[in-house]
């Protein structure tokens, strides 16, 4: 299975593309895609570059609402996923206004 | 230190409102991302895993503490807190939105910073030594020469499309702080036989997936003359430096494919077209540059003992003897057991500034080594500094130490990144403290990268681990033997990669082989050399 994700054009933040050819930050709302319909809905979404930055196909596993990264780029997608694994974003309390 | 003037001002400020236009641009599709990318590299804007990055120049590595108290504010207002310090004595911002930047651009120009050509295929920032104009050991002050290369290089139109980045550092003692011998161009401030001051010229040094040590091409130049050679230095790579690959494109690989001394004649026939005219430096524009940088009054010596739990062993690791009578440079390790290398938070940067305004003529230097340093303390005040450092989590006694860690960001932030960087050199860092192996060992460095670019200068590390990927897997090199300052040298590979636990295993059981088997006083390389590397792999891999 697959989804695709980029990065919100506005602030980078990690998105994903939803059914509804819409992005968001809630990974539970990823679309699922198979091999064979992957390509088209890329090229739909690389249409919102007035949304998004390079949006990408990714290998995925895991039920609806819920789906883990898998392939070569495992690590990396899930550090996208569910954000730093390490480092001062874990262990300063955030001060940020935003 | 120096003060922008208008044509400074003026320069930032077209540039500030330029990139805000750009933005604007990008935002309302007139610029494609394709158009963008280039302008916002150019002002130091990366877009990373989970946000944007913007690198801000730190210029060659001095801060005021006006300036670090506004990327205090700017770390609150439009980031998380924090900020980390990179190896190129820059600061970078993980989480700014895209839409502020322009504002936070305007903040940095208000006390004369910039995010200009940390990035692209430009002269970036100068590095120099940390302890540049208050070292014992200095031959001459290093910062005129970092601000004139600064002035010169800034939005230069002939080098501003290099086919690579490229890095000049400088340094003014004969103990190299500055790592000259891995930077495109390396600098020496010496003193001639007759008594003057110029330059030795080292050129092609650098890290990366080709590590090279830099090759001297010219053994002393009359400093006035600085400029010219850059000039001519940076001719002969813009034209006959590779473009077609970019792992080819370095000024390392030019001087290797040519020869460091044919590539030195083609230089010196452009010097001889550039020198004794518009380059060459006015005496009076170097004296007017100096005085920015003028030797600061003589301190106070301490009039009673300190008695302050833990002062003694701090004093003797993080502080370093001044050339001014009455002063000390005092090292604030941005290295407490388990914390990430290089980050420092918005109440840290506040405090190093209102320590630095009552204690330390308001000056504070970032190091290669991610920390801060504050060059000018009063001698007299040390006991008040530590203990309000102390307070702060900001007076662990390990600069030079095994725990004082260098690390990039890794995977856990960088694009670029095949594995992490940060968890290891926490883990690290933990396991020194913990086994007490910190406290005994003696001189010795550790670096983390988590690709082969090397932010984490693992290559010239003593004990250096390159994060790889294998087959989707987080894999780590261990190496051996790299040295960055004075005679610089590249680790090299002890064996087989090793996953993230192993490698924190394996560094732990280098630094226990080191702190066993040391003679007294020895250095990490003196050990390493005396006993080659069989006991440091026989603790790693058993055999
Ligand atoms: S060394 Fe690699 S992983 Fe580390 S910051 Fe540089 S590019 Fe990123």
């Amino acid at each position: 299975m697959k989804t695709i994700t980029a990065n919100r054009l506005t602030d980078g933040r990690v998105v994903y593309r939803t059914i509804d050819e819409g992005w968001s930050e809630n990974a539970t709302q990823a679309l699922r895609l198979t091999p064979e319909n992957a390509e088209t809905a890329l090229a739909s979404a690389l249409e919102d570059q007035l949304i998004v930055v390079d949006p990408y196909l990714i290998d995925i596993t895991g039920d609806v609402g819920d789906f883990t990264p898998t392939g070569r780029k495992h690590v990396r997608e899930a550090i996208r996923l569910t954000g730093p694994s390490a480092g001062s974003t874990k262990e300063i309390a955030h001060v940020s206004i935003r | 230190m120096y003060q922008y003037d208008e044509i400074d001002r003026a320069l930032v400020d077209a540039r500030t409102a330029q990139f805000r236009e750009q933005v604007n641009a990008r935002l309302s599709g007139a610029l494609s991302e394709d158009e963008f990318k280039p302008l916002r590299l150019m002002n130091g804007v990366y877009l990373q895993l989970h946000a944007y990055m913007l690198r801000v120049a730190i210029p060659y590595g001095v801060l005021s503490s006006e300036q670090l108290r506004s990327l205090a504010f700017i770390a609150r207002t439009y980031d998380r807190g924090y900020g980390h310090l990179t190896t190129r004595q820059n600061i970078q911002y993980n989480w700014p939105r895209l839409v502020d930047i322009p504002d936070i651009l305007d903040h940095l120009a208000g006390v004369g910073m910039h995010a200009i050509q940390t990035s692209g295929n430009t002269i970036r920032n100068t590095t120099t030594d940390p302890f540049a104009g208050a070292a014992a050991d200095e031959v001459a002050d290093p910062r005129p020469w970092c601000e004139l290369v600064r002035q010169w290089s800034t939005t230069h139109p002939e080098f501003t499309w290099l086919p690579r980045k490229f890095k000049i550092a400088i340094t003014g003692s004969p103990e190299d702080r500055a790592a000259i011998g891995v930077h495109d161009i390396g600098l020496r401030l010496i003193r001639s036989k007759a008594g003057e001051i110029g330059f030795e010229i080292h050129v092609g040094g650098g890290q990366g997936r080709t590590p090279v040590i830099a090759k001297k091409i010219r053994d002393y130049l009359p400093q006035r003359e600085l400029l010219a050679y850059l000039t001519a230095i940076l001719r002969v790579y813009n034209l006959k430096g590779r473009r077609d690959n970019l792992y080819k494109a370095r000024i390392k690989i030019l001087v290797n494919a040519m020869g460091a001394d044919c590539f030195a004649r083609a230089v010196e026939a452009e010097y001889e077209a550039v020198r004794g005219r518009a380059l060459t430096v006015p005496v009076e524009e170097i004296g007017r540059v100096s005085a920015f940088f003028a030797a600061p009054p003589e301190g106070r010596s301490q009039t009673t003992p300190p008695a302050a739990p833990g002062y003694d062993r701090w004093h003797g690791v993080n502080v370093k003897p001044h050339r001014v009578a009455g002063r000390t440079i005092v090292v604030i390790p941005l290295k407490a057991p388990g914390k990430t290398p290089g980050d420092i938070d918005a109440d840290q940067m506040d405090l190093v500034a209102d320590l630095a305004d009552r204690y330390g003529l308001s000056e504070i230097r970032v190091s290669k080594e991610q920390n801060l340093v504050l060059p000018h303390v009063d001698e007299s005040a040390l006991e008040s500094l530590y203990t309000l450092l102390d307070g702060a989590r900001l007076a662990t006694p390990n600069a030079d130490k095994a725990s004082d860690i260098v690390s990039c960001p890794g995977l856990d932030y960088c694009n670029l990144a095949n594995a992490r960087s940060i968890p290891v050199a926490q883990q690290i860092s933990r396991n020194l403290h913990e086994s007490g192996l910190d406290a005994v060992a003696g001189k010795v460095t550790i670096k983390i990268s988590g690709c082969i670019n090397a932010c984490g200068h693992h290559h010239v590390a003593n004990i250096g681990l390159l994060g790889v990927d294998k087959a989707g897997q987080e894999v780590y090199q261990l190496t051996l033997g790299g040295v960055a300052d004075g005679d610089a040298a590249i680790g090299k590979i002890l064996g087989p990669g090793l996953n993230a636990g192993a490698a924190v295993k394996a560094v732990i059981a280098c630094v226990r082989v080191f702190a066993e088997k040391a003679a007294p006083g020895e250095a990490f390389t003196q050990t390493l050399a005396r006993l080659g590397a069989a006991p440091f792999k026989e603790a790693v891999y058993g055999v």
